[in-house]
C-alpha cells in the first residue's frame, strides 16, 4: 500500500502495525461567499505504534487542522481516520492532547487539573492519583500539586498540561506546538524532558512544531507540510540513536536532515 | 532544574493570587472623611445661616436626630426588615431565574432562537414602569414588591450569564471536549465557572436594583416597608424623616453590595474583583 503518493523524499516503509491511519482525508471550510475554503488536500499517512512523528510547515498550512481531526474535535470532509483499526468518530480516551497554551483551569489546583480527564471520563480518581503524582514528579512539579496555575511559570504550566494529557494513559499523544510560547532555554529543557517522558511512557506522539531543530531532535520521523491548502510533501526518518543528548544537534546526520528540511521549506516560501 | 523551579516558584508566589490586597472600600479614608465633613458641614452652615425652612431642606443634625429616633423609638427597624425581606427574596428569585434561563438560552439552540430576541427587546423597556401594574395584579402585600424587585433585577443577571457563557475561551472548550466531555460536563466543569465573573457582575447590579424595585413597589401602595415610611413622612411634611430613611436605604444598598463582593471573592477567587458597582 503506497500511502505517500505526494512525497518528494520518501523514506518511511509502509508498516503493518500502523496505529494511526489517515486515508485521503480532506477538509474544506464552508464560507459566507459559498465557495468552500480548502484547508487540507487529500492526506495519506500511517503512523506506527510507539513512534515520535513531527509535522513542520508554514503558518496556517493546516497542521493544527489535521491535529484537531485526530483529536476528534473536527470532522474531516472526506476520507477516513482510523486509530488502532477503528474508525475515529470523535474524541477518544486513547488520545491525549497538549495544546499550544497550557489551558489549565484557574479554579483548580494543579493536581485537580491533571486529574480532570479522569473525572470527565468517569474513571476512578483514587486509582489515578498515584500516577498523577508520579508524572508530576517526573516533570519536576512535585510539591506544586496543591498550587493554582497562576502560581506557576509558563514552562511549569505547560509541564502540567503534558501531565494532564498523560494521566489517563492514552496510547497517542497529540501535541500542537506545545513549546511555542516558551523562551529558548525553557524550550530546550522541555525538549529534554519530553524525550525522557517519551522513552519511559512509549506513547505514539504526533508533534506539531515551527522549530526544525526541535522536530529533528525529538522525532523518529519528520513530516513536512506545504502551504495552504496543506498536503504532506516530505517524510524524513531520523536515524539517530536514543537517548539523544542536547548536543546531538552537532551530529552531522542531524545537521543534514535539518538542512534538507529547511531547504525544502525555503524553496516553498519559508516556514513562516 | 530544581533550582530553576524554586526561583520561578518564588516569583510566582509573590505575584500570585491573594498576594496583593484587593480593596472593596476606598483606600484613602482620610480623603473620604474629609469630603464628608466638608459637604455635611457646608450643608449645615448654609441651612442655618440662610435660615432655610426644614420643610425644604432640613439640616444634617436634624436628619441624624430623626434617624436615631426612628431606629431606637420608631418604626424604622420593622420597616427595614420588611423591605430587606422583599429585596433579598426578589434578588434570590431573580438570581435563580436569571442564571437558569441564561444557561438554557446560551446552551440550547432552539431556546436561544425563540427567546433571545425578546430578552434583547425587553432590555430597553423601563421595567420599573411596570410597578403600578404589578401592584394592581398582585395586591398591596409583599408579593407585588417581590415581583417588582424580580422584574428589575432579572435582566442584568440573565444578560450577564449569557454573555459569560458565550465568552468562554474556545481553547478551554476544546481542551475538555478532547477528553470526551459531552455538553453537560463541558457546561459544568468549564463554561459555568468561566462565566462566574460575568454572573457576579450581573448579581452586583441586580442586588441594588432589587432594593430599588422593592422601594418603588412600596411607593405604589403598601402597608409597610421603608418606601411606605417615606410616603408617610412626606404626607406630614416630615422631610427630615424622609431624609433619614434615604440615609438608611443608601447604607443598606452599600452593605448588600459589600456582602456580594465578599461572596464573590470567595467563590471566584481566581480573578480580581473591582470595588465599583456597575452604574445603576
Amino acid at each position: 500500500m503506497s500511502t505517500m503518493s505526494n512525497t518528494d523524499v520518501l523514506s518511511e516503509p509502509t508498516t503493518t502495525d500502523s496505529l494511526i491511519t489517515i486515508e485521503q482525508v480532506t477538509l474544506a471550510y464552508p464560507t459566507a461567499t459559498g465557495t468552500p475554503v480548502q484547508a487540507l488536500l487529500p492526506i495519506d499517512l500511517e503512523i506506527a505504534d510507539g513512534t515520535f512523528v513531527s509535522l513542520v510547515g508554514p503558518s496556517g498550512c493546516g497542521k493544527s487542522t489535521l491535529l484537531k481531526i485526530l483529536a476528534g474535535l473536527l470532522r474531516q470532509s472526506e476520507g477516513e481516520v482510523r486509530l488502532g483499526g477503528r474508525d475515529l468518530s470523535g474524541p477518544s480516551p486513547d488520545v491525549g492532547v497538549v495544546f499550544q497554551q497550557p489551558v489549565l483551569l484557574p479554579w483548580l489546583t494543579i493536581l485537580d487539573n491533571v486529574l480532570l480527564p479522569i473525572r470527565v471520563q468517569k474513571r476512578n480518581v483514587a486509582q489515578h492519583r498515584d500516577r498523577a503524582m508520579d508524572l508530576l514528579r517526573m516533570v519536576g512539579l512535585d510539591g506544586f500539586e496543591k498550587r493554582y496555575p497562576s502560581e506557576l511559570s509558563g514552562g511549569m504550566q505547560q509541564r502540567a498540561g503534558i501531565v494532564r494529557a498523560l494521566v489517563p494513559n492514552p496510547r497517542i499523544l497529540l501535541m500542537d506546538e506545545p513549546f511555542g510560547a516558551l523562551d529558548a532555554l525553557t524550550r530546550e529543557q522541555m525538549n529534554d524532558d519530553l524525550q525522557r517522558i517519551w522513552s519511559e511512557e512509549r506513547k505514539t506522539v504526533f508533534f506539531i512544531t515551527h522549530s526544525i531543530p526541535e522536530a529533528v531532535y525529538l522525532s523518529d520521523r519528520v513530516l513536512v507540510m506545504s502551504e495552504r491548502p496543506g498536503r504532506i510533501v516530505a517524510d524524513f526518518s531520523v536515524d539517530i540513536e536514543r537517548p539523544r543528548r542536547l548536543d546531538a544537534t552537532g551530529d552531522p546526520r542531524f545537521q543534514q536532515t535539518a538542512t534538507q528540511i529547511r531547504g525544502l521549506l525555503n524553496a516553498r516560501g519559508g516556514i513562516d | 532544574m530544581s533550582v530553576n523551579i524554586a526561583v520561578r516558584a518564588g516569583r510566582g508566589t509573590a505575584t500570585g493570587r491573594r498576594s496583593t490586597p484587593r480593596r472593596i472600600v476606598p483606600a484613602d479614608w482620610l480623603a473620604v472623611i474629609a469630603t464628608f465633613v466638608v459637604v455635611v458641614g457646608a450643608w449645615e452652615a448654609i441651612v442655618r445661616i440662610w435660615d432655610v425652612s426644614e420643610i425644604v431642606l432640613p439640616p444634617p443634625s436634624m436628619i441624624a436626630q430623626s434617624l436615631y429616633d426612628g431606629l431606637v423609638h420608631g418604626t424604622f427597624l420593622a420597616n427595614l426588615r420588611y423591605t430587606l425581606t422583599e429585596t433579598v427574596l426578589g434578588f434570590l428569585i431573580a438570581a435563580v431565574l436569571g442564571v437558569g434561563l441564561g444557561a438554557l438560552v446560551s446552551e440550547v439552540r432552539w431556546i436561544r432562537r425563540a427567546i433571545y430576541p425578546y430578552i434583547v427587546a425587553f432590555q430597553t423597556v423601563p421595567k420599573i414602569a411596570l410597578a403600578p401594574l404589578l401592584v394592581i395584579w398582585f395586591g398591596f402585600g409583599m408579593t407585588s414588591k417581590v415581583i417588582v424587585a424580580v422584574t428589575v433585577a432579572f435582566f442584568p443577571i440573565i444578560v450577564n450569564t449569557i454573555e459569560g457563557l458565550q465568552n468562554t475561551e474556545q481553547q478551554r472548550v476544546d481542551m475538555i471536549r478532547a477528553m470526551g466531555a459531552g455538553r453537560v460536563e463541558t457546561f459544568r466543569r468549564v463554561k459555568l465557572p468561566s462565566a462566574l465573573p460575568y454572573i457576579f457582575a450581573g448579581l452586583d447590579a441586580a442586588i441594588v436594583l432589587s432594593l430599588l424595585g422593592a422601594v418603588v413597589g412600596e411607593f405604589m401602595g403598601a402597608r409597610a416597608g421603608l418606601g411606605n415610611q417615606i410616603l408617610t413622612f412626606n404626607a406630614v411634611l416630615d422631610i427630615s424623616g424622609s431624609f433619614a430613611v434615604l440615609v438608611l436605604l443608601s447604607l443598606i444598598g452599600y452593605l448588600l453590595h459589600l456582602i456580594l463582593v465578599l461572596v464573590q471573592r470567595r467563590v471566584v477567587f481566581w480573578t480580581k474583583v473591582s470595588s465599583t458597582s456597575s452604574g445603576v
